[in-house]
């Protein structure tokens, strides 16, 4: 029976690998249908930069160093915003959370501020922080703090009861029920808000970076855009998009980390 | 012989409670004048229909239910298991044993007991990875290691399968005469309240309806004849008819002796033949 069951994934290797790899030939193949109909002159390098010209310009803006320079600004202007964001949203879920009389301080509040569209308060934010730095970090922080916010303070109230009374037979304090059995409880809950805070946080710094900014991977594309050259425009989308799938790919490796107790990771 | 039921009954009572009323709203009074009183190392099961104010009572005691109005005392040193064993999922079992211990060989403590459950092979383990049965003798461990006056078992064995609730129920019994807590048992099942009690209660319109001392040699079987009779009786009391019964139970009634009764129980005592030998030790 062991050998039957031995040999059954040996002998489908090659085919799982095949179907593994299946699905990345159409977007494959689109970059070389792609390359091949700017070659043609199919498609004017005005309206879209061939494959190949984008592959180029990326490296020139790296050894140029440019492109680096850009980046260290943009992710600056994200962590820090995304940092006040998240001490913030925590501060307010744990406030909100945890007591009734800062659930009524807090919660009507938040949750009117949260159905506005947050990028709506650009203007505003020009006029109250002028055009530096501290509207597009503003910008971020409001946009990251709502999903922490309501994350966390949804994961805290979802905590089983039945766990924070087991915790009360064993002698525990009001405190050590909440730094044992409420805090680790919203975790999950809060780990997905963070996810989605990181997506918020570039969704942000695009639109903070068009306005009125001098350095960033948001002024490298608008600045592109004054001279026509669609091969930066789309070296900047590829940096936003490889940020986002790093950010993301963070946070997963968190979850493996600090969820392992979860019945989803303990089968690895 | 300390695990004479007659002379644990002799000592000092743990838990006493008079004239316990609750209500929920503005419903009827669930508990409603209720006195009882258990003694160190006694072992109570509590039964009733479903409804009839059991957990309100054992929360009572567990000091989960804090508006009840009457007087009650019970230990400091008290510990509940519930029927879901309650482990703190993100918390390693030893790790959920040792919760609350406050003295620095916590640790060593909570694998101790743990060994005393079975579970040894278990104690890094994630709470979600063990069996029903597992779970359970986890929280039974946890319990323990406080070394409590009291235990309060909210029916322990209800979410089990039939045979690892048979393994579960001796592994009680056993761990009662090793460490003799008085022990407050709240079930459904007759059976289950005639293997383990010293005493079986029932709950009925809010107070101690009935109160029944099981004075079977252990360990105990379905099979003996007193036992049978015991179960007619008690589920008669519960208003369960039996097609046969096997006896004719008021023959069994013995005079209430003068033992601490509470006024409105009913006590059935001595129900057990010479058989046993508790009885001849008695005599």
């Amino acid at each position: 029976m062991s050998a039957a069951v031995a040999s059954t994934p040996a002998a489908s290797t090659g085919s799982d690998r095949w179907l593994r790899y299946r699905r990345y030939l159409p977007p494959l193949l689109i970059v070389v249908l792609w390359q091949i109909a700017a070659s043609a002159g199919l498609i004017p390098t005005r309206t879209l930069a061939s494959p190949a010209m984008i592959a180029g310009t990326f490296a020139e803006l790296i050894s140029s160093g440019e492109l680096p320079r850009h980046l260290l600004v943009s992710l600056g202007r994200v962590t820090t915003g995304l940092g006040i964001g998240v001490v913030v949203g925590t501060t307010f879920a744990l406030i909100a959370g945890l007591s009734r009389r800062g659930e009524d301080l807090l919660d009507a509040t938040l949750q009117m501020l949260r159905t506005l569209p947050f990028l709506a308060l650009v203007p505003l934010f020009i006029l109250w922080f002028g055009i530096g730095e501290t509207p597009k970090i503003a910008l971020v922080a409001l946009g990251t703090m709502f999903p922490i916010y309501l994350t966390l303070f949804a994961g805290i109230r979802g905590v089983d009861a039945k766990l924070i009374e087991a915790g009360g037979t064993l002698g525990l304090s009001r405190r050590e029920q909440v730094f044992h059995i409420v805090l680790p409880g919203a975790l999950p809950s809060a780990l997905v808000g963070l996810r989605y805070a990181l997506g918020v946080a570039w969704l942000s710094l695009v639109v903070a970076e068009q306005i009125n900014a001098d350095s960033g991977i948001g002024f490298l594309v608008m600045t592109a855009r004054d001279f026509l050259r669609t091969d930066i425009i789309l070296v900047g989308l590829i940096v936003y998009a490889i940020l986002g799938l790093s950010a993301d790919q963070i946070v997963r490796v968190l979850e493996r980390q600090v969820l392992a107790w979860r019945p989803s990771f303990l089968k690895d | 012989m300390n695990a004479h039921p007659a002379l644990a009954a002799r000592q000092h009572p743990v838990v006493q409670v008079s004239n316990l009323v609750r209500s929920f709203g503005r419903g009827p009074n669930i508990l409603d004048g209720l006195d009882l009183t258990i003694r160190a190392g006694e072992f109570v099961a509590l039964l009733g229909r479903s409804g009839s104010g059991k957990s309100t009572l054992l929360r009572t005691l567990a000091g989960l239910d804090t508006a009840p109005a009457g007087t009650v005392t019970v230990p400091a040193e008290r510990a509940v298991v519930f029927q879901e064993p309650r482990l703190i999922p993100w918390k390693r079992v030893w790790a959920n044993v040792a919760l609350g211990l406050r003295t620095p060989d916590a640790r060593e403590r909570a694998i101790a007991a743990l060994s005393e459950v079975g579970l040894s092979h278990r104690l890094e383990a994630w709470p979600l990875t063990l069996s029903g049965g597992e779970a359970q003798r986890a929280a039974l461990a946890r319990a323990l290691v406080r070394e409590p006056k009291l235990l309060l078992l909210d029916e322990p064995f209800a979410a089990l399968d039939a045979l690892t609730r048979l393994k579960t129920q001796g592994l009680v019994a056993s761990l009662w005469r090793a460490h003799r807590p008085a022990v407050l048992l709240v079930t459904h099942d007759v059976d289950e309240a005639l293997l383990l009690a010293d005493r079986v209660l029932v709950l009925d319109q809010g107070r101690i309806g009935f109160d029944l001392h099981v004075n079977l040699e252990r360990p105990r079987h379905h099979a003996q004849p007193a036992f049978a009779t015991l179960r007619s009786r008690l589920l008669r009391e519960l208003g369960v008819e039996e097609e046969n019964p096997e006896e004719p139970v008021e023959e069994l009634r013995a005079p209430t002796r003068s033992r601490a009764p509470a006024a409105s129980s009913r006590r059935l005592e001595d129900a057990v033949w010479s058989a046993s030998a508790d009885a001849l030790a008695r005599s």
